[in-house]
């Protein structure tokens, strides 16, 4: 899967835990989830949640600790989807 | 852990502890309830001279029963340096709750991953009617 396409699914992903739009739109790698979207530690376990079934993996604690950015989000699922 | 043992634990003053006992625990659901006392001090202004448990005070009983305390038995192992934040609530109040009245609450575990804790929280009456319903989350934080 390239990285634009599991980018875009990411973003269709965290868009109901983001009030601000204009955040969302400009969502790009380096985005992080906390600082630049305002998304509290609970609404992001929701969205590890949601990586979770979107693309069939499991995600550990560890990984989960690592998935504070688009980057590093990215990065996980693909090495969880590579585990598979 | 025992119902005591948990209680024990709980971080609150007495006029905002809203836990008796807990009377079912389990991976899966807790169980408890708590006798709102007539001397409560919310009753003397809500309502004046009409009291009524505010809303957000049995959403307090169902949290401290339904994340709190079943926090504190899921965590067993080791809760000295435990805090449990309350990230988000969704209840509907169905039926008033008045001074002197023993309510229920039965909270069923929705997920607990990642240090989150959702659960499907219900409170009953004494006469089994459903008073308030909905979801709480809350996060386990050490």
């Amino acid at each position: 899967m390239k990285n634009e396409t599991m980018i875009e699914q990411l973003k269709t992903i965290i868009k109901p835990y983001v009030e601000n739009e204009e955040q969302w739109n400009n969502l790009n790698d380096e985005t992080d989830f906390i600082k630049d979207l305002d998304i509290n530690s609970a609404n992001l376990v929701d969205i590890v949640l949601d990586i979770e079934d979107a693309f069939e993996i499991e995600i550990d604690n560890d990984a989960m600790e690592k998935m504070l950015n688009v980057k590093a989000s990215i990065e996980v699922i693909k090495q969880k989807i590579a585990e598979k | 852990m025992t119902s005591e043992e948990i209680i024990a634990q709980l971080p609150y003053g007495d006029d905002f502890c809203f836990v008796d006992e807990l009377t079912h625990l389990s991976l899966d659901k807790i169980e408890g309830n708590y006798r709102f006392k007539e001397t409560e001090y919310f009753y003397k202004s809500h309502f004046k001279n009409n009291p009524i448990t505010p809303g957000v005070i049995l959403t307090e009983c169902m949290a401290q029963i339904g994340l709190v305390c079943f926090g504190i038995y899921l965590m067993a192992e080791d809760t000295t340096a435990l805090r449990i934040v309350m990230t988000s609530t969704d209840i509907e109040f169905i039926k008033p709750v008045y001074p002197k009245e023993q309510v229920k609450v039965k909270a069923k575990k929705m997920y607990y991953r990642f240090h989150k804790l959702k659960c499907e929280v219900k409170m009953y009456n004494e006469k089994d009617e459903i008073v308030a319903k909905g979801i709480l989350a809350g996060m386990l934080i050490k």
